[in-house]
């Protein structure tokens, strides 16, 4: 494993492995010295081109953790505004001996151009290309899906097989559904999307999951999670975007309230992966019972994120042995 | 000390292997470090034994079991701990990435303790050193001592061991292998690479 560009091309132990690991590194973060000085003198790239709060700290977090030095980049206040391309972005940040780029641009591929393109010679890691993939995001919500429902004790080696996962909301312009749709397959999950027909992508009925229109139909199966999904307001033009009629149209349909919340089986958790609109996919008792994972899922974030890292910073695949010492 | 001839019916030792330890041997070793552990800290009150995963592990497991034979005062199960170091080594660039191992400190942690470190076999010293340095993340202990059930020489750092089970003069050409029966389904300390 070279970069981390998709879920898609994760193989079932590869992303079982990312799982364990991120399971050894949370249980250091637990300690009162929480730093380790497993990726010293790496140097982190982020290159944010798009606007995040969670991810980008959550990334600075974990290398930090790891003790690798982490360059912030975001376009806004760099030559990006400028107009400098990303071809001569990239080849700035290997000048400066990147050993990692982090990234996350509004258009898909990006983070694949980079890769391939031989502009750097370090990792790419996606942290979100347009309406394309954001893999770790996909991977700590494994990890938290895993940690909750496989059944108490050190899940370390387990996958997600026979879980029922509800993906709800804005699928068609969702990064984190896709990624999720591909890894929860991988783990053996079965995932059934739900959301208005406007907001659900052309080819849908190929990929690896259900689809379903009604929202209380899928509650009443009895899913052992619920994954809200965010209404991406800022790539819709006006309020509803022509993709629902209104707001409350879209919460009467699709919001997680309380009533749906106590329709749940007990044992169902709620995850989210931020920001919340409030009041719209998600009511604020259903963001705040305590079946919600979502602050969780942040700190879960980081020890993913270091896992990921670790994984493709630390070794060296061209010596094939190891020795003992 | 035994030296077995190669048995070609088991399949993870190599025709040019020698057995340098069998199962007996291993047993005496670890009661005598055990022996040697309570007499140098004058009993085992503050010890706390951490095994560096995989196969020091189990051996810590064995010393605190012995040393719970000598003084019945002791609780097996709150003198083991695992401690794992691989996100300490130094040479993580110049191996393929290795798997991370679980770190479980016994409940009292390591504060004011005696630390024994156990390992199967002690070499380069840097697995050591690297332990060291995980040691200083999680506690401050009173002092730390190792333990190694074979010695093999060849040291890279200025480390050496408090307890040893065999001191074994190598090669640096060689590769010492430590079989358990926890791990490997038997106990046995191997020699390879030797004509």
């Amino acid at each position: 494993m070279k970069h981390l560009l998709s879920t898609g091309s994760l193989s079932h132990k590869q992303a079982v492995r990312i799982l364990d690991t991120a399971g050894q590194m949370a249980a250091t973060q637990a300690r009162e010295i929480k730093k380790l000085p497993t990726l010293r003198g790496r140097t982190v790239v982020n290159l944010f081109f798009e606007d995040s709060t969670r991810t980008r700290i959550s990334f600075e977090t974990a290398a930090k953790r790891l003790s690798a030095d982490v360059i912030n980049f975001s376009a806004k206040g760099s030559s990006v505004s400028k107009g400098e391309s990303l071809k001569d972005t990239a080849l700035t940040l290997q000048a400066m001996g990147a050993d990692a780029v982090v990234i996350r641009h509004h258009a898909s591929g990006a983070p694949h151009t980079l890769a391939h393109s031989g502009w750097t010679n370090g990792a790419v890691i996606n942290a979100g290309d347009g309406t394309h993939q954001h893999p770790t995001q996909a991977l700590l919500d494994a990890y938290t899906l895993r940690r909750h429902l496989t059944g108490g004790g050190d899940p370390s080696g387990r996958d997600l097989a026979g879980l029922r996962v509800a993906i709800v909301g804005d699928v068609l312009h969702s990064r984190v559904a896709r990624s999720n749709v591909q890894l929860l397959h991988t783990l053996g999950a079965d995932v059934t999307l739900v959301a208005p027909p406007t907001l659900l992508p052309v080819g849908v009925e190929a990929w690896p999951a259900e689809v379903s229109y009604h929202l209380d139909e899928v509650i009443d199966t009895k899913p052992d999670a619920i994954m809200m999904l965010r209404v991406q307001r800022e790539r819709m033009s006006s309020s509803g975007g022509g993709f629902f009629p209104s707001p409350l149209e879209y919460t009467r349909g699709y919001g997680l309230d309380a009533r749906r919340l106590a329709a749940m089986p007990d044992h169902a958790i709620v995850l989210h992966p931020g920001p919340m609109n409030r009041g719209l996919e998600i009511s604020a008792d259903a963001a705040d019972s305590p079946r919600a994972v979502i602050v969780e899922q942040v700190a879960n974030g980081v020890a993913v994120r270091m896992a990921v890292l670790y994984l493709l910073l630390s070794g060296n695949e061209s010596n094939e042995t190891k020795v003992d010492a | 000390m035994s030296s077995a001839l190669p048995t070609p019916e088991q399949p993870d030792q190599p025709a040019d292997a020698t057995v340098v330890l069998g199962g007996p041997e291993i047993a005496r070793a670890l009661t005598r470090i055990a022996h040697e552990i309570l007499e140098r800290n004058k009993g085992g009150a503050d010890v706390v034994l951490l095994g560096i995963p995989t196969r020091g592990l189990p051996l810590a497991q064995r010393l605190a079991t012995r040393l719970v034979e000598v003084e019945p005062t002791l609780d097996a199960a709150t003198l083991v701990g695992s401690i794992d170091v691989t996100m300490y080594r130094d040479d993580l660039a110049q191996h393929p990435t290795r798997t991370i191992g679980s770190t479980d400190l016994p409940g009292a942690g390591i504060d004011g303790k005696v630390v024994v470190l156990v390992d199967d076999v002690l070499f380069s010293g840097r697995t050591i050193r690297a332990a060291l340095d995980a040691i200083s993340d999680l506690g401050r202990p009173r002092a730390v001592q190792l333990a190694a059930l074979v010695d093999r020489g060849h040291r890279e750092l200025p480390i050496r061991a408090d307890f040893v089970g065999k001191n074994l003069p190598t090669s640096t050409t060689e590769r010492v292998r430590v079989l358990l029966d926890e791990t490997d389904g038997r106990d046995a300390v191997l020699i390879e690479g030797t004509r």
